[in-house]
């Protein structure tokens, strides 16, 4: 089943969290293959937590 | 050496930093005074491997979670039906639920300009979100606390506890992206 941006932008957030399930995990990474904006929503998502962490540690 | 002038040097880091956090200006303003009091008796043992900054912050961070956890318990949060509402995440989206406006990529200098400003970037971009919400993202997010951590001291399931850090992640990056980098539907 294919799964459309709003349910892929659901999938990369809660990968940031934890481990997603297999069927969940392929399902995205089809999407990402496919979607130039969810790509880079997901990199979007990456460097907002890396910045944060960042600013956690006093850096 | 770490004197005491280069520890209150850093209290305005430290106290935008803990109102980031708790959103509570008296219970900012203690967290930070116990950090510099802590700081002040503890100098010695620095070993001057860090800068001021990140020494102070990593026990600002004890501090922090120690008075979440306290705030959890003494100050209501708003019913978490109120954080469910998901009319501003469906509004990003189509009837199909596509993106209805291309996602921009972010330049080298975009993300240094975020990076810079990360606590003035937060607190204005926080303040439209509920406050479970954006407690949620700074224990995740700026601290790094474990889903389990998270939940416990919000006092919600971890499934809750994604749809608040997902709802509070579109927001920021809605918020960075039409009042810092100028772009999107603004």
């Amino acid at each position: 089943m294919r799964i459309n941006c709003k349910q892929a932008s659901r999938l990369i957030s809660d990968a940031l969290d934890r481990p997603l399930s297999k069927s969940e995990y392929l399902r995205l990474r089809i999407h990402l293959f496919l979607c130039g904006n969810c790509n880079e929503f997901s990199r979007q998502l990456q460097l907002m937590q890396q910045t944060a962490r960042k600013a956690g540690r006093g850096e | 050496m770490m004197t005491p002038e280069l520890i209150e040097a850093e209290r305005p880091y430290l106290l935008r930093y803990a109102l980031a956090q708790l959103r509570d200006r008296q219970a900012a303003d203690e967290v930070v005074q116990e950090t510099l009091l802590a700081a002040l008796e503890s100098r010695s043992s620095f070993a001057g491997k860090s800068s001021p900054r990140t020494w102070l912050t990593s026990i600002l961070r004890f501090k922090l979670i120690d008075a979440v956890r306290r705030q959890s318990r003494e100050v209501p949060l708003e019913p978490f039906e109120d954080t469910l509402d998901e009319a501003d995440v469906d509004a990003l989206f189509d009837a199909s639920g596509h993106w209805q406006h291309a996602i921009r990529a972010w330049s080298g200098p975009e993300q240094e300009l975020v990076a810079k400003q990360f606590w003035e970037v937060f607190e204005r971009c926080s303040q439209v979100m509920p406050r479970r919400t954006a407690m949620a993202f700074v224990m995740r997010e700026v601290i790094g606390m474990e889903i389990a951590d998270i939940c416990k001291n919000l006092g919600i399931t971890a499934t809750n506890c994604s749809v608040l850090l997902y709802r509070a992640r579109m927001s920021l990056r809605e918020c960075l992206e039409i009042r810092w980098l100028g772009g999107g539907a603004a």
